[in-house]
């Protein structure tokens, strides 16, 4: 293990790491703290100027239901699970089947392809923004829900892709080559055989990508306009020029936008990290 | 038996054509929707874009439902090349992919702070990584009210060190600074870095959770090895240890890469581009002159993504060009 683990080096040595640990993570961590803190003090502190000391009121239900009561909090974070969710089972459904196609069968385009989904995946969203708007006003799908999530299960579909083959790609063929020889028609092995055993891939896939697209700002500016499709991160920012120099209702607006995914990160650490990690080992 | 029998084949009823077919056609069938819904929204966007950049358009159509798109040729890129907006995008992109390359070592060494298995460690990890899960548009308005100078982090540490706190005649407390607060945002020197700054945390955290990865799949015999032959500290780390992490180096490099070039969310919060469009960044400056910059100019708008897009392209050429030597290695 490298660095020597710190029990080698002497009790002392132990004791001062540990110490040091909360330490270094409050530094770390410092501008969510203090965010953290601006949100649950009240308006009278912000004009004082106390935002750095401790609060002389904690106004943390008060600060919260009013982001709620004074703005369309409430419908954007609703449009954002509206626009998550969807994403998430449509790009993850495409892409084991093509994760499957592409893993499972010898065929000359078979890279090209896979290679196809990955530079899809790494290019700038401008490249795409005029298209897919103009697109989206032909359609009648811009300013809607439908609109949004369709165009980010589709770009997921790459990254998704990649992850599914390269896992797929992992598994051991014979099992496939077996039931084949077996007679077993190509969806059933597809279905009984590959599908259970990608149950961590699509778990990895699924908090990954809600995570994501949750947090996505561009296309939420480009795909919409009013509040009815905007979701939570646009939201933010149009609360951000409501309450200007309400600092303690931006602070907590901001953090409610993203407890959804921390939470998600906090109930499947695993799964998130080994999604992010993926072929960082080899 | 005196001589080979052949394999009777014709004793059942020949397979159709489908059947005989089926592994060559069956990958298609598992291929075509994601294919098709790709290819819709992404790839011929991309030469929908490429093309369109040679156009001069509003978005508009007629009446008839044609679009209004006048072909220009390459006007729109002879009018780039004059156009100091987008030398100052093009060169603080240069600034965000040097600065935030920053992120791989860095991630690197809190990584080796914390590889560690004291009680609470993973508690401690997962919290390290806590930047990388919230929206970038959270941490743009977080380090916005972080450097505000005059109730920020940044404006009350100045205070308490730079400022001495008074109390005039009418009873009022205010402060005599013997050099102002920097207002890091509002200055056009110093914002594009106020801004990577912040934008390096997140990409730390995503860094140090590959390297952490990474560290727990070191060869302990390797470490061991080089521990009897006298290897340790900086030498054992490059030499022995940074060897190994190559992969969990290259998806951090790849990862940093492709963040610094798409950088738009912290600074359509931050900054907008501003002060005087020295924040604007390709992608930023794409969107600004193709949405919100008197009415929309869809072309113009097209040839800066284009030009992006080609940066992106040579990153992207490379990243592929070692995926495939990997596959070709691996099989």
């Amino acid at each position: 293990m490298f660095p020597r683990p710190i029990e080698k080096s002497g009790p002392g040595a132990k004791a001062a790491y540990q110490a040091f640990l909360p330490v270094a993570l409050i530094m770390w961590l410092l501008p969510l703290l203090a965010i953290f803190l601006t949100s649950i003090r009240s308006a009278a502190d912000i004009n004082s100027g106390n935002v750095f000391g401790w609060p002389s009121e904690f106004a943390i239900v008060e600060n919260y239901t009013a982001v709620f009561t004074q703005s369309a909090a409430a419908q954007y974070m609703i449009n954002s699970v509206l626009i998550t969710v969807p994403t998430v089972i449509i790009s993850v459904a495409l892409a084991c089947l093509a994760g499957y196609a592409l893993a499972i069968y010898r065929f000359r385009v078979a890279l090209p392809l896979f290679f196809l989904f990955v530079a899809g995946n790494f290019i700038p969203f401008q490249i795409l923004m005029v298209p897919v708007r103009d697109m989206s006003v032909q359609t009648g799908l811009y300013d809607t829900i439908a609109g949004q999530f369709l165009f980010h299960a589709a770009f997921q579909t790459g990254f998704c892709t990649l992850f599914m083959r390269n896992f797929i790609k992992a598994l051991p063929f014979d099992l496939v080559e077996s039931a084949r020889i077996e007679g077993v028609a190509e969806w059933r092995i597809f279905w009984y055989v590959v599908l259970p055993l990608v149950r961590p891939a699509i778990a990895a896939l699924a908090v990954l990508i809600f995570t994501f697209v949750w947090n996505d700002f561009f296309w939420a500016n480009v795909l919409t306009q009013g509040e009815s499709a905007k979701p939570i991160t646009a939201g933010v920012r149009a609360l951000n020029g409501q309450f200007v120099n309400n600092w303690h209702l931006v602070s907590a607006a901001s953090l409610l936008a993203a407890i959804p995914p921390v939470v998600c990160f906090f109930l499947m650490q695993r799964h998130f990290i080994a999604g992010l990690t993926l072929g960082a080992v080899k | 038996m005196t001589h080979a029998v052949l394999p009777d084949t014709n004793s059942r009823p020949e397979p159709g054509w489908l059947k005989r077919n089926k592994l060559a056609i069956a990958p298609w069938i598992f291929l075509i929707p994601a294919l098709i819904f790709f290819s819709i929204y992404v790839v011929i966007p991309i030469f929908e874009s490429l093309w369109l950049s040679l156009y001069k358009w509003n978005g508009l159509y007629d009446v008839d439902g044609n679009s209004t798109a006048v072909w220009v040729g390459f006007e729109n890129y002879a009018k780039l090349w004059y156009d100091p907006n987008f030398w100052t995008s093009l060169r603080n992109n240069i600034a965000w992919l040097i600065l935030y390359m920053l992120a791989v070592p860095l991630g690197l060494f809190i990584a080796l702070f914390l590889n560690q298995t004291v009680t609470g460690m993973r508690f401690y990890k997962s919290m390290f990584f806590f930047p990388f899960v919230i929206s970038q548009v959270v941490v743009g308005l977080i380090f916005g009210w972080f450097y505000n100078p005059d109730f920020g982090v940044v404006g009350t540490l100045w205070k308490a060190v730079f400022c001495e706190e008074t109390t005039n005649i009418l009873g009022n407390t205010t402060f005599v600074c013997s050099r102002p607060a920097p207002d890091i945002l509002s200055s056009p020197e110093w914002a594009t870095y106020g801004i990577i700054a912040a934008g390096l945390w997140p990409q730390i955290a995503y860094c140090m959770i590959l390297y952490l990865t990474g560290l727990n799949n070191v060869a302990a015999d390797q470490i061991e090895a080089a521990r009897l032959d006298g290897a340790k500290g900086w030498k054992m780390l490059w030499y022995v240890v940074v060897p190994q992490l190559k992969p969990a180096t290259f998806i951090a490099v790849v990862v940093t890469v492709i963040g610094a070039l798409r950088s738009f969310d912290m600074i359509a919060i931050m900054t907008q581009g501003g002060p005087f469009g020295s924040t604007n960044v390709l992608s930023h400056y794409m969107f600004e002159v193709a949405i919100s910059e008197y009415g929309e100019r869809y072309g113009y708008g097209s040839s800066v993504a284009t030009v992006l897009f080609g940066i992106m392209l040579f990153f992207i050429s490379y990243f592929l060009w070692r995926m495939y030597q990997d596959e070709k290695g691996g099989r």
